[in-house]
């Protein structure tokens, strides 16, 4: 066992895990925040997407001890104050979801992106995306929700 | 995923000291690769050595001036190398080809020194370090690229042995040209080209059980620097891979023409 500590969505923790806890395993099962999702075994559908000191990471190929001293930021940790995020505004407003399992993934890999890059072009977004798999949308609404936000995020620092 | 011992050592010599005599102990980097095999079972190891802490591992710097060599450190990420103002205005080829590896997420995570070290035969990296003619840095020695590849997941180095940098040329031009496969990014056929003062340098990715130089077509290129000189090279058939998805002859075909577009992108 070992003893880490990390902040996750601005609190602090202390936790003992093994060795070979994944970084999504502390997220899901110690701190039960079980909005972070797993869908696959090969590191390629991202809905485990979260960020770590600001980047997003799959959190499946991230083992927790990897995070000791770091700061976490889970789909729980993107709203403020009861407020979603125009992210999360702009995927309910242009149906960028369908059964919602890829969703924490996309939201925390499009925030950062548009953080990134806050006006970028649909070809920008795709290929943005790339990391993140989504079995229902057809990916369409998806861009459009983070072009949307993008919009919405840049007027508001006008 | 069998349990191990998590180390965190502060400098590559106490690394290299926990890697010695323990056939067992493996390193970890980005864990982009490492990770996804631990978590299949297809390795066990009894320790892991993160090399996160140890300083030095991560920075980008020009030697020599204007015209000396590119290092970059071993820990740095894709997303760095691909965002390096550094890299983009000296190496612009080697910036393009770091952006396109994987996705976000794992260019966030993964390292230079672990994609080289893990010598897949479809990763990108081993294209430019081979068509660049970079050097290979290590705690001992310096290995040159042309020596560095020896077979499928197979390298150089020693089992205790750890990459701290690589040394790149600064090229006249360089490109990448790569056919991803849709699922993982990892290239079907990446093909690099570099016109140096010495003359043209090319290497292939992804075709053969490991990266591979295409001297036929460089003889042809460093004559004339011409895109249609692509379409008469032969790719040598031993150098192709075998009963995967792809037949040799298509494979033939993707190298001739991401050879023609990398040209076409070096002018
Ligand atoms: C979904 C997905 C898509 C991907 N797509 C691509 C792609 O399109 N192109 C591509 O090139 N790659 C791709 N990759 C692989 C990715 O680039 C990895 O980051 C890289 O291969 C390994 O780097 P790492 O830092 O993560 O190494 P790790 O996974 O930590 O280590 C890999 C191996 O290298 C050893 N090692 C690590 N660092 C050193 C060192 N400094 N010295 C000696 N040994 C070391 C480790 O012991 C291990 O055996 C993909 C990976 C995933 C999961
Ligand atoms: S669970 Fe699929 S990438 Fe992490
Ligand atoms: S909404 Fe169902 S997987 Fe994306």
């Amino acid at each position: 066992m070992a003893t880490i500590s990390l902040k996750v969505n601005e609190k602090s923790h202390v936790v003992d895990v093994e060795a070979r806890t994944l970084l999504v395993e502390l997220l899901r099962e110690h701190l039960r925040l079980t909005g972070t999702h797993v869908g696959c075994d090969t590191s390629q559908c991202g809905a485990c997407t979260v960020w770590v000191d600001g980047k997003s990471v799959k959190s499946c190929a991230m083992l927790a001890v990897e995070a000791d001293g770091a700061a976490v930021t889970t789909i729980e940790g993107l709203s403020g104050n009861g407020k979603l995020h125009p992210m999360q505004t702009a995927f309910h407003t242009c149906h960028g979801l369908q059964c919602g399992f890829c969703t924490p993934g996309m939201v925390m890999r499009a925030t950062e992106l548009i953080q990134r890059n806050p006006n970028p072009t649909e070809d920008e977004v795709r290929h943005g995306l790339e990391g993140n798999l989504c079995r229902c949308t057809g990916y369409h609404n998806i861009v459009k929700a983070v072009l949307t936000a993008a919009e919405t995020v840049r007027g508001g620092a006008q | 995923m069998r349990n191990f011992e998590f180390h965190r050592p502060q400098s590559v010599a106490d690394a290299v000291t926990l890697l010695k005599g323990n056939d067992a102990a493996k390193l970890l980097a980005g864990g982009q690769s490492l990770l996804p095999i631990l978590k299949l079972d297809l390795a066990q190891p009894s320790d892991l050595v993160s090399l996160a802490k140890i300083p030095g591992l991560k920075e980008i710097r020009s030697e020599g001036g204007d015209r000396g060599d590119l290092v970059i450190g071993a820990l740095v990420t894709h997303d760095e190398v691909a965002s390096s103002p550094e890299v983009r205005q000296r190496i612009p080829g080697l910036a393009a080809l770091a952006g396109g590896i994987g996705d976000a997420q794992i260019r966030n995570r993964g390292t230079i020194g672990g994609s080289l070290a893990h010598a897949d035969p479809a990763a990108d990296y081993p294209a430019a370090v081979l068509a660049l003619g970079a050097t290979i840095v290590t705690d001992r020695r310096s290995i040159a690229a042309d020596d560095y590849f020896t077979g499928l997941f197979q390298t150089a180095l020693g089992a205790d042995e750890i990459i701290t940098a690589v040394r790149f040329p600064v090229p006249e031009r360089s490109a990448y040209a790569k056919f991803p496969h849709p699922a993982s990014k990892y290239a079907v056929v990446g093909v690099m080209v570099a016109k140096t003062a010495g003359g043209v340098r090319v290497a292939v990715t992804g075709a053969g059980s490991k990266v591979f130089r295409l001297t036929a077509l460089e003889q042809a290129l460093t004559e004339n620097f011409a895109w249609r000189a692509a379409s008469a090279v032969e790719v040598p058939p031993g150098d192709l891979r075998t009963g995967g998805e792809s037949s040799p002859e298509y494979l033939a075909h993707l190298v001739q023409v991401m050879a023609k577009r990398a040209i076409q992108a070096c002018q």
